[in-house]
Order: C-alpha cells, then structure tokens, then sequence
C-alpha cells in the first residue's frame, strides 16, 4: 500500500513537472479579436466563398498578417478595408459598397419584390372581376324555390 | 397563348443571364490597379541578393512585370510563351517578381527552363505581391513609361493573349 501511494505521488510529481502552461493563441488578445472581426467581412480571393477569417490559404495568412499589423500601427477598421480594396478591388468586401456600379445589385431584389407583388395585385383583381358576385334572386324566383321545397317535404 | 408567353418570356430572360453568369471566369476579378502607378518597393534581386530592385529603375520603358514561382504549376505552362520571346528577339523587358519561393529552387527553374527575365526581383514573403494585388500566380503587369499599370493579365499568358493584348498595347504604349 505505501508503495503504491509513493508511486502514485511520484506519478503526480512527474505529470506537474511534464505539463507546461499552454501557450496563448495569440499575443494580443485585443488585436485578434479585432482582426476576427474585420476578416470575416473579407473575402480570401483564393477560395472565394470563404472569408480571410476563416481560410487556410496561404494568400489568407499573409494577409491576415498584414491586417494584424495594420491593427498594431493604430488604423480604425475603415483603413484597414481600404487598404485591401484598393489592392484586391471591392470583390473582397462581402458587403459591396453602394455606387453607380452596385445599384442594380443593391434595389435589385426590392424590384422584384415590388414587381411580384404588383403581378399578385392585378391577378387577384383579374380573378375577382371573373368571379361576379351571384346575382340576388328577385321576389318572384324566391317564392318558386320555396314552393319547391314544400311540395318535396 | 398569352397565358404562356410571360411565363416564357421570363424563362428566356432567366436563361439569358445563367447563359453569360455561369461563362464568366469568377477568378477573374478586375484589378483596381489598372491605370494606377505601379506600386513602388525595392527588394534584392534573386541572381545576386547583392543587388536590389524596383520599378523606378524601368521608368521611360514599356515592361511587363511576371509574377512567377518555382511551385506554381500554372507557372510552367506560360513560361515557354515568355522564353521564346525573349529568345526571338523581342523588345519588351521583362521582369520577373519570385514570389514566395526559395532562392535556390527559383534559380534551378529559371536554369532547367530557361530564363526570360531581365531580372527576377525576389519577394520572399509575398509583401510585393500583397501591394500588387497578387492573389493567384502567374500574374502579369504591362506598366507604361510613366510607371502606370495599363493591364493586368491574372494566370498564365496564353499565345492569344500575349499576340492579341500585350504586345499590340506595348507598341502603342511605346509611341
């Protein structure tokens, strides 16, 4: 028993002595946490449906050091994306920037919204006119139909 | 009949834009550099760490800056284009940009393969190609006299495109 309880100190003292603290993910926990959020606004040009956040590709990690960098050297998010676009175009923005060129591609689903619904209004209107209310029965076509209906019962 | 024609009408419309959506290549993003100044740096050259280079040195020429690579498959299939101009004669100067390679794997390509370079400036860590907007080896840029970029050719230069773009543009440029 005082053998296995020696060992069992022995194993403890060995497992402390093994484990190491574990190394941070990144130095500055601020910047990573900007760099996040800027880069998953960012289109990786080499995988184009992932964004610089999320990408492996070599091109994603040299850029995301130079985002982190930039971050460091005290440009707001604004610059940043600046900084990328005026190299890599607006196709790295997932939110492209309203001008002449965008406009199509910003009010384009608000006109089609705009034409369904007008195409809803005047099918609705083409069937209800089709439909005419049924007409009232006068006086005289009432007292046949209730004499119809005695003379059944 | 009428009952069917908006609804074919809308097909054909729907058709018409897969028909040009889907034919374009999605690789192929318009550089915001065209028509810009080349972006400057100065970065030792891969034949001689001793020397350096950097687009000043080329104003008053038309040249065209290649992005290649030794592990750039692409690469290779672009490089005869460039070899047999140079090779015949041609005027333009090229200058190569080695883009995050080794130096001595860069060397041994240009030696097994030829080289077509003026020189081959050497960007270890990809900082040029980040200010070039260089996201898919090969690239090109066709930079005029007064160091402005005046086209960007994304992935290998074909025989069409170096007869039909570059080099008609380069001679106008060099008027």
């Amino acid at each position: 028993m005082k053998f296995l309880i020696a060992l069992g100190a022995a194993l403890l003292l060995a497992g402390t002595a093994l484990a190491k603290e574990a190394a941070p993910l990144a130095e500055d926990e601020a910047v990573e946490k900007r760099l996040i959020n800027i880069a998953e606004e960012l289109r990786c040009l080499v995988c184009q449906n992932e964004s610089l956040a999320g990408s492996r590709a070599d091109l994603a990690e040299d850029l995301r050091r130079e985002v982190r960098n930039l971050i460091k050297q005290g440009k707001t998010d604004q610059e940043v994306k600046d900084f990328l676009v005026s190299r890599y175009g607006d196709f790295v923005l997932y939110r492209p920037p309203v001008k002449p060129t965008t406009w199509l591609l910003w009010a384009g689903p608000f006109l089609l919204l705009i034409g369904g619904i007008a195409a809803l209004i005047a099918f609705l209107r083409r069937r209800s006119a089709q439909v005419a209310p049924a007409a009232k029965l006068s006086d005289e076509d009432r007292k046949r139909a209730e004499a119809l209906l005695k003379d059944n019962s | 009949m009428n009952r069917f024609l908006l609804p074919l009408a809308l097909f054909v419309v729907l058709v018409g834009f897969l028909a040009v959506g889907l034919n374009r290549d999605p690789r192929d993003v318009p550089s915001p550099l065209v028509g810009k100044p080349a972006p400057s740096f100065e970065v030792p050259q891969v034949a001689d760490p001793g020397q350096t280079f950097s687009p000043k040195q080329m104003l008053g020429k038309v040249w065209l800056l290649n992005v290649w690579a030794s592990w750039c498959v692409s690469c290779r299939q672009e490089h005869p284009i460039l070899v047999e101009y140079t090779r015949n004669g041609g005027t333009m100067p090229i200058i190569g940009l080695n883009y995050k390679d080794q130096r001595s794997d860069g060397l041994n390509w240009l030696q097994q393969l030829g080289d077509p370079y003026l020189l081959s400036a050497f960007d270890a860590d990809g900082r040029v190609g980040i200010d070039y907007g260089v996201y898919g080896v090969p690239e090109s840029y066709l930079i005029d006299k007064a160091g402005v970029i005046r086209f960007k050719q994304t992935g290998p230069i074909t025989p069409e495109v170096m007869n039909g773009k570059i080099l008609p543009l380069a001679k106008e440029l060099d008027q």
